[in-house]
């Protein structure tokens, strides 16, 4: 019969599971690495591609596209949202129908839809603004902004209507009561506390926007994934201008992850005043580094 | 008799179908304090609310210095106001809500600052030396710097009291102040409300606390069901009281 005893050795729990686990991932990972060595590749070609002119146009059309969709997205965003919100029941109703249909089309139908527009209004005219042929006022820029802007517009709606919606009413009481009319109130108050549920999914929709420019290469607009076809039209590398393409889109997209984190910490109050501890203890222990 | 601070005339507060205030009136003057006392469901928190507009009335009127909360006067009629003006009316009457509602990605200078600087449009600098004046008078100047999230209940509230303060109101409404407080930290809260009754603001509470109301309260109003029972000095209501709701609810809280 066993009984306690101090010098009873201890033998660990072995997981096997965890063993085979990590085996399998790894073994797969070299044999995709094998492939790729062995694939028909000219891999040295690919830092060419990647520096091309085309390419580097390509890269600041899709940028500035990106950066323009996502800006206008989130202007009328927060005002399709107020307009949610709002006790006029036509612009509540205005909103509701908006966000059905332009988050109900595909992206790429309503680009070709505003690229198309033309052939069923030839002028567009509006009093003071602008009057002109269709054509010269909705170029393929235009046509990919407008059908990724308003698409991504609905969503920001959303996005910011919830992230309003987070806020304690008790905010609003508070900031009513020392006098701030709605406009200051949403300016001071609801909006800086409604940042916290707002930038996470719009730094997705960002990062999203991005790689949803590529789309606009359908009418053609020459951004990046349009640029790289085009080389590889001409020298007929399609892997290795797509991969010089791909790392392109790998950059934007981790400059845009690191952004979204620093733009989250920034709007994060609790954050904020734990950090405001960590220095104090930083400069109390440490002194400046 | 001076001319009363506050006068509710006739109160009607409807919340769909229900009546929650039946033609509830009463009269505060300058410089007393009135606790409204009751059982939960009173509508003594809604009236409270009527009276900075921050719950439009179904009937009754509700002056507060001469002037109609929530409308203006011209050629004998009472016309609405805009949002905007009405903001203009509430700065003149401080409130402090029962969960503090301290703006929570602001310190506690911040808040107390954000009033004078954002509405009132006062000078950046002189406002953060009478914040800090404010701060110290509710026992609060080292924490200026933090944030509410950092505070107990107690240090909230009495930040929350600085904040409604800084407005440098007529009138101050207190809607259950310490009622999400632990039992401890009720006593710093109810300490700074004394100070100021001592101070000659006039002020309207809400509480269950019949201590702080026999101590401070110059006029007591028990409301039930949407309706004043009773009113009268701390005296008379709560030593003595007539009504027999008033008697069952005091025969219970003390």
């Amino acid at each position: 019969m066993a009984a306690p005893d101090p010098t009873m050795p201890i033998v660990r729990l072995t997981h096997w599971g965890r063993w085979v686990g990590a085996a399998v991932i790894v073994g797969i990972l070299v044999a995709l690495g094998f492939a790729f060595a062995d694939a028909q590749i000219l891999w040295e070609d690919i830092p060419d591609f990647f520096a091309f002119e085309v390419m580097i146009d390509g890269l600041w059309r899709t940028l500035g596209l990106a950066v323009a969709a996502q800006a206008g997205a989130i202007v009328i965003g927060i005002v399709i949202a107020l307009m949610g919100r709002s006790a006029n029941p036509v612009a509540r109703w205005f909103a509701w129908g908006y966000i059905w249909i332009f988050r109900g089309l595909p992206v790429l139908l309503q680009i070709l839809i505003w690229y198309n527009l033309a052939l069923v209004f030839p002028v567009i005219s509006i009093p003071f603004v602008v009057d002109a042929p269709t054509n010269t006022v909705i170029n393929a820029f235009a046509a990919a902004l407008l059908g990724l802007g308003l698409n991504e517009s609905a969503y920001m709606a959303e996005i910011i209507r919830a992230g309003l919606n987070s806020v304690d009413r008790g905010q609003i009481e508070a900031a009513q009561s020392i006098g701030m009319t709605p406009g200051k109130t949403l300016i001071r108050v609801t909006l800086p506390q409604a940042m916290r549920v707002i930038i996470p999914p719009t730094g997705n929709d960002f990062i999203n926007m991005l790689k949803g420019t590529s789309i606009a290469s359908v009418i053609p607009y020459v951004e990046l994934t349009k640029a790289a076809s085009n080389i590889a039209s001409r020298n007929l590398e399609f892997m290795e201008t797509l991969l010089a393409a791909a790392a392109w889109y790998m950059i934007l997209v981790s400059i845009a992850s690191v952004g979204q984190y620093y733009l989250e910490r920034s709007f994060d109050a609790a954050d904020r005043a734990h950090r405001l501890r960590n220095k104090v203890g930083r400069s109390l222990k440490l002194g400046r580094a | 008799m001076t001319q009363p601070l506050v006068r509710a005339v006739g109160v009607v507060k409807k919340f769909g179908h229900t009546t929650v205030l039946h033609d509830v009136s009463m009269d505060v003057q300058p410089g007393q304090v009135v606790c409204l006392l009751g059982p939960s469901g009173a509508g003594k928190s809604t009236f409270l609310r009527c009276i900075n507009h921050l719950e439009p009335l179904d009937g009754g009127q509700i002056w507060v210095d001469g002037e109609p909360i929530g409308y203006r006067v011209r050629n004998g009629k009472l016309y609405e106001l805009r949002e905007r003006d009405v903001a203009k009316q509430r700065r003149g009457i401080g409130m402090v809500f029962q969960r503090f509602n301290l703006f929570p990605h602001r310190t506690a200078l911040q808040n107390v600052v954000e009033g004078p600087v954002q509405v009132r449009r006062r000078d950046q600098a002189e406002a953060r030396k009478k914040a800090m004046a404010l701060l110290d008078r509710v026992g609060l100047a080292d924490k200026a710097d933090a944030y509410p999230g950092q505070l107990s209940g107690g240090q909230q509230q009495r930040v929350a009291i600085a904040r409604a303060l800084a407005m440098e109101p007529k009138l101050m409404l207190f809607d259950e102040p310490t009622s999400a407080l632990d039992p401890e930290l009720v006593g710093e809260v109810l300490d700074v409300m004394v100070g100021l009754a001592k101070d000659g603001m006039t002020m309207i509470v809400v509480t269950h606390e019949i201590g702080f109301a026999r101590q401070v309260a110059d006029h007591v109003v028990f409301m039930v069901d949407g309706a004043v029972v009773e009113t009268g000095p701390p005296s008379q209501v709560l030593d003595n009281p007539e009504h027999q709701r008033t008697q069952q609810f005091l025969a219970k809280v003390l």
